[in-house]
């Protein structure tokens, strides 16, 4: 559901939400300047605290534009290759992400087409399926990352895209046993009486009916996708990608660091989700769906 | 060879049966649904031993199911203390607060729809981030016992409930709210007796999707740095250690907790909302 119209409803509350979070830095800020003070024997007021909030090396919390420099600095400041650009943190993630994507979406629609096809794979699978959502996969993430070395895979590409297909294959597999069994009862004798193989009421019917179910799909697996491959960054020894800046950010102390990673990610969450968009689309126009 | 060729016979007689039972009568019965799935998840764990055993690969690769069993079995008292700091202490607290306040944000902003169009696009995109990314800040905050944990679940669940909630909320008909307004009902009684059950399948829905987050939330938050227990410690550590039994032992905990979270969920969900159509059979 959409809501169409001014964005000032949104602008309005980003404002605040901006805001509250320069009074929170304040808030949260203002212990450390307090002990500083009382350390150096003087005693600041309320007007020299707050603007000695705004600018610390190591804030608990930092302000916007403290964040907004560190993500400039670390998009715009540095070369695309260098290790402290966020673009090539980035890209690092961006590439695993779409690789557990395709895997997940590949796994996802296979699983569903034997389960509309193969009865006693529904009854045998699915509930399975289910039931793999309701395991943390994160528990899983360093052991596959172990594993995967010691069967002599190197790099973290593999592990990375296993972890996000296993969080991104749901939505699909969901989606798509949904839309592929959408078709109804009087469209499928149509085809019957056409005298239309199996396979040709796979193609030309089930298929094409369950592409806006599949769409629905994608942008929930992309999101899925991200997070899978940020949480396989994380653990021991990762030096590349989003994640393993959050995770130096958090051991060597540096907060700044951790905010950069973060906006960086939800940056590129956005722009996943707006390419989906724009490619369900394309493909709606393609496939003459009326916009 | 016997193990190799003992597992596949095992495999095509269980996949043979499923296959009959599907084909049946019984497949329609109670019995029968829950038979299958059943077999089918016995007969992966023999597959798995049968595999393990049979291709001799190294426990450090990958344990048989015996050996994690036995290895449950063996550590009973260090799997507990893992499971209550993680998912007692964590993820439970964390999960209620923040669906908590998330339901009472939605009911608030209910009455704004000005608020409503600026917090959904928001809560929607927010939803679809990888907040997990907040873990160490949020470690750095409030420590490394259970409460960063509990705040990370917080911080997790609390926008999938949002969006689901205010949905929820507007999901009553025109004519059911008109009805309402004929017969005087105030905002009050009309949220209380129309719109809040109106709203449940939604909220359960994201009930169920924050159930999951939590258990994540709560166990990639010890990643971070957290006390010598906790079930994302014990993993970290004994993968390091290349402890697989172990690491096994505590998946499988993590895995029963998070499917008996999302159980209780369905039951609850199936006596709040017996009225709905997806719930009558």
């Amino acid at each position: 559901m959409s809501v169409r119209g001014t964005p000032l409803p949104v602008l309005t509350v980003l404002c605040g939400i901006i805001v509250i979070w320069y009074a929170a830095a304040v808030w949260m800020n203002a212990t450390w300047v307090y002990d500083q003070a009382e350390r150096a024997g003087t005693s600041v007021t309320f007007a020299e605290m707050v603007p000695q909030t705004m600018a610390q090396a190591r804030p608990l919390l930092p302000p916007p534009h403290q964040v907004a420099a560190e993500l400039w600095k670390g998009v715009a400041g540095q070369a695309v290759t260098s290790k402290r650009s966020l673009v090539y943190h980035g890209y690092v993630t961006f590439k695993g992400t779409m690789m557990g994507f395709g895997l997940g979406i590949a796994f996802g629609v296979l699983l569903a087409m034997s389960i509309v096809r193969f009865r006693v794979m529904d009854m045998s699978v699915m509930p399975w399926a289910i039931i793999s959502q309701t395991i943390p996969i994160v528990a899983l993430a360093p052991m596959i990352l172990v594993v995967s070395n010691q069967m002599g895979i190197s790099g973290r590409d593999v592990p990375k895209a296993i972890i996000a297909a296993y969080l991104s294959f749901f939505p699909v597999l969901v989606s798509m046993v949904k839309g592929l069994r959408s078709p109804d009862q009087m469209q499928l004798d149509l085809l019957r009486t056409y005298g239309a193989s199996e396979g040709a009421t796979f193609l030309k019917l089930r298929l094409p009916a369950s592409m806006p179910y599949f769409f629905a799909s994608l942008k929930v697996a992309i999101a899925a996708s991200l997070i899978g491959t940020i949480v396989g960054e994380l653990p021991t020894g990762a030096i590349e990608g989003l994640g393993a800046r959050m995770l130096i950010g958090s051991q060597f102390g540096e907060p700044l660091i951790m905010w950069g990673a973060l906006f960086a990610a939800a940056i590129l969450a956005g722009l996943l989700i707006l390419g989906v968009g724009f490619l369900e689309r394309f493909a709606k126009a393609r496939m003459g769906v009326p916009a | 060879m016997m193990w190799l060729a003992g597992t596949l016979v095992i495999w095509l007689a269980a996949w043979a049966l499923n296959a009959r039972i599907a084909a049946s009568d019984w497949a329609r019965t109670k019995a029968g649904r829950a038979f299958v799935p059943v077999l089918f998840g016995v007969t992966l764990l023999v597959v798995w031993e049968g595999l393990v055993r049979g291709l001799q690969v190294q426990p450090v690769i990958l344990p048989p199911p015996s050996m994690i069993a036995a290895k449950i079995a063996g550590s009973l008292p260090i799997l507990w203390q893992d499971f209550a700091q993680t998912v007692l202490k964590g993820a439970l607290p964390g999960f209620v607060i923040g669906c908590g306040a998330a339901v009472v944000t939605a009911i608030a902003i209910d009455r704004s729809p000005f608020l409503q169009r600026g917090l959904l696009p928001i809560g929607n995109f927010v939803a679809a981030l990888p907040i997990v990314g907040l873990a160490p800040i949020l470690v750095m905050w409030f420590g490394f016992d259970w409460q960063s944990k509990a705040a990370v679940v917080v911080v997790m669940v609390f926008f999938p409930v949002l969006v689901n909630m205010v949905a929820g909320l507007q999901a009553s008909e025109r004519m059911q709210r008109d009805l309402m307004a004929t017969w005087g009902a105030s905002y009050w009684q009309a949220l209380w007796k129309l719109r809040l059950p109106a709203a449940m399948p939604f909220l359960f829905n994201g009930l169920k999707i924050a159930s999951t987050l939590a258990l994540i939330g709560a166990i990639v938050a010890e990643f971070f740095g957290s006390p010598i227990y906790g079930m994302g410690f014990r993993i970290s550590t004994e993968v390091g250690r290349l402890g697989l039994d172990m690491v096994w032992a505590t998946i499988a905990v993590a895995a029963l907790a998070g499917s008996a979270l999302y159980g209780l969920i369905t039951l609850i969900e199936r006596g709040v909302t017996f009225w709905h159509p997806s719930q009558r059979h």
